[in-house]
């Protein structure tokens, strides 16, 4: 395990090495001066002058590269230009509830999912499978910006039973939860399914209801338990849409996290803003397929040795 | 049943995209600010926006963007695709080394996000906003053609016409890249999907399509404002996207059961 480990560790180095990389070319891809995007082309000459050389435009750009990866490995993300603090700062005030939001929706979508997977394997072909399945492909087929308003139309609007934005009470995390785990829970319903029927043709479970278990308790004790590592699989790699669907999410429910951070920082031209955010998003994303790569050569050792 | 039920929703909002502004006659940047968020009506089907213009002459003039969008954004990352990942898979080398190394970079953003950053850069606008998508897109392309030509250079048809010292080109283009077609196909029309959605979202946040060019993502965020007084602002365009999407989806899903049978 620890030589896989390294191995990965090795292979990721590289693609955090490229991803700081894009992340610095941003700034230099901005049509014209960057400094001028930034403060509007009526800005005083000397106030752009002082800007560039805060930026470090003024220096070569392999100086400005040198700078920036060092600032990374401090973790210095550079200064918000906006706000005047460290971007590192921002993004730390929003991080817990963007993770906040992450998790909610992770567990709204196995909460949904797994329910819905059973009952459309257990009554395979049925009509309850059908009503299943067709509520998992609307869940798939709506892309998350329609159906935050619809929801916050329905639920807040209509029956004005959950508050349409911002945050304070546990309530205002339901209506962006649900949103952000709608296309997860679509998804892993439609494993959770699949792998269910599957496992309720093995063996294991003829022999389970032979020795006089009930059928509930042979689908729930038995086949579900092994059904579940394609459908572990599947949110592990739902992990990163989940990540960037915060961005859209936060952005409709007014949520104050990081990807609500980013498009403000966009609308503002803060660009050492954006920058930080969209390196802490990939940061963060490569991160957690790591840690599920690792996770499966635990669970599977067959993994490690290929 | 699904299948037909996906070309049967691209015909009609391609349809609509072509002759649709002939048969709906409202002008979609005409404001009768008199009758803002009128809801739908005889006159107007699908009522009046925050400006009084007709959503159902937006709704056709929208069509037009995403499908432009999703044809643009996929036919060049398939084309960029295609030429990288032939070459890629055929020439082997430091040359598949340094574009697997790029393509893993690009991989480890997700999904959206590098559209994003461009886009943040670039500046919003349509032109920007394709530029963007292929930049991501064209990854996808790559890996499988790279996948399917590791396999073909490797059959006999193609190693007789290198024996018989045809040049690169020629193998690629006659013998290779034919070979990759099915799957490409496949990928360009779920793509066409996901192409369609990120156009949507990126003008959903204001990064796409500038006003007053009507865009379905553009119609579906200044409906936000208006939950209370005019839903259909957020219903319509909503409804729109996501019928398109599943059409292309479901057109994919057959698509790939009728040319890939091993698939199913």
């Amino acid at each position: 395990m620890a030589a896989y480990l390294l191995r990965r560790l090795a292979l990721t180095v590289p693609v955090l090495l490229g991803v700081a990389t894009l992340v610095f070319a941003l700034i230099h891809l901005v049509p014209g001066d960057p400094a001028e995007a930034m403060l509007g082309e009526t800005a005083p000459a000397a106030d752009l002058a002082d800007l560039r050389a805060k930026l470090g435009l003024n220096d070569p750009l392999l100086t400005q590269y040198g700078h920036f990866l060092r600032g990374l490995i401090r973790g210095d993300l550079g200064t918000s230009f906006r706000y005047n603090t460290p971007v590192r700062q921002e993004i730390a005030q929003r991080l817990g509830r963007t993770a906040q939001l992450a998790i909610a929706a992770m567990v709204v979508a196995v909460l949904i999912a797994i329910p819905l997977g059973v009952i459309g394997a257990i009554y395979r072909g049925r009509a309850p499978d059908q009503i299943a399945m067709t509520v998992s492909l609307a869940g798939i087929a709506m892309p998350n910006f329609w159906l935050g308003p619809l929801l916050a139309l329905v639920f807040a609007v209509w029956l004005g039973w959950l508050p349409v934005s911002g945050t304070g009470t546990s309530a205002h995390l339901v209506l962006p939860a649900v949103t952000l785990g709608a296309a997860l829970a679509a998804m892993t319903a439609r494993m959770a399914r699949a792998s269910l029927i599957d496992e309720l043709r093995e063996l294991y479970v003829l022999a389970a209801r032979a020795r006089g278990l009930s059928w509930r308790r042979a689908v729930l004790a038995h086949a579900l338990r092994n059904s579940l590592i394609p459908v572990v699989t599947i949110i592990g790699l739902q992990l990163g849409a989940v990540l960037t669907g915060t961005i859209i999410t936060e952005t409709i429910f007014a949520w104050p996290g990081v990807g609500r951070l980013l498009i403000q920082a966009i609308s503002f031209r803060d660009y050492p803003l954006v920058q930080g955010c969209i390196l802490f998003i990939a940061v963060t994303y490569v991160a957690m397929n790591l840690v599920v790569d690792l996770l499966y050569g635990w669970l599977d050792p067959r993994i490690r040795y290929r | 049943m699904t299948r037909r039920l996906g070309i049967w929703i691209i015909a009609i909002t391609a349809a609509a995209a072509v002759v649709g502004p002939w048969l709906v006659h409202a002008d979609p940047s005409y404001q009768d600010l008199a009758d803002r968020l009128a809801a739908p009506s005889r006159e107007h089907w699908l009522g009046l926006d925050e400006l009084g213009r007709d959503v159902l002459a937006r709704l056709v003039a929208g069509a037009r963007i995403s499908l432009l969008v999703g044809i643009a954004v996929v036919g060049i990352s398939a084309t960029v695709g295609i030429a990288v990942g032939s070459l890629a898979g055929y020439l082997g080398g430091w040359f598949d080394d340094g574009i697997g190394r790029m393509m893993d970079v690009l991989l480890a953003f997700p999904g959206i996000l590098l559209a994003i950053a461009l886009v943040a850069v670039l500046g919003p606008s349509l032109t920007n906003v394709v530029l963007a998508l292929v930049t991501i897109g064209w990854v996808s392309y790559a890996r499988l053609v790279r996948g399917q030509v590791l396999k073909v250079r490797e059959l006999e048809y193609v190693q007789a016409a290198r024996a018989l010292g045809a040049p690169l080109g020629r193998v690629l283009l006659k013998h290779v890249i034919p070979a990759t077609m099915t799957a490409v196909t496949v990928q360009a029309t779920l793509g066409m999907a996901g192409a369609i959605i990120a156009e949507a979202s990126l003008s959903f946040l204001g990064l796409g399509v500038q006003p007053p060019t009507p865009s379905w993502g553009t119609m579906l965020d200044a409906g936000r404002s208006h939950l209370f007084d005019a839903p259909h602002l957020t219903l319509v365009p909503g409804a729109a996207i996501a019928i398109l999407v599943l059409g292309f989806n479901f057109a994919g899903d057959a698509l790939r059961d009728r040319l890939d049978p091993r698939a199913t």
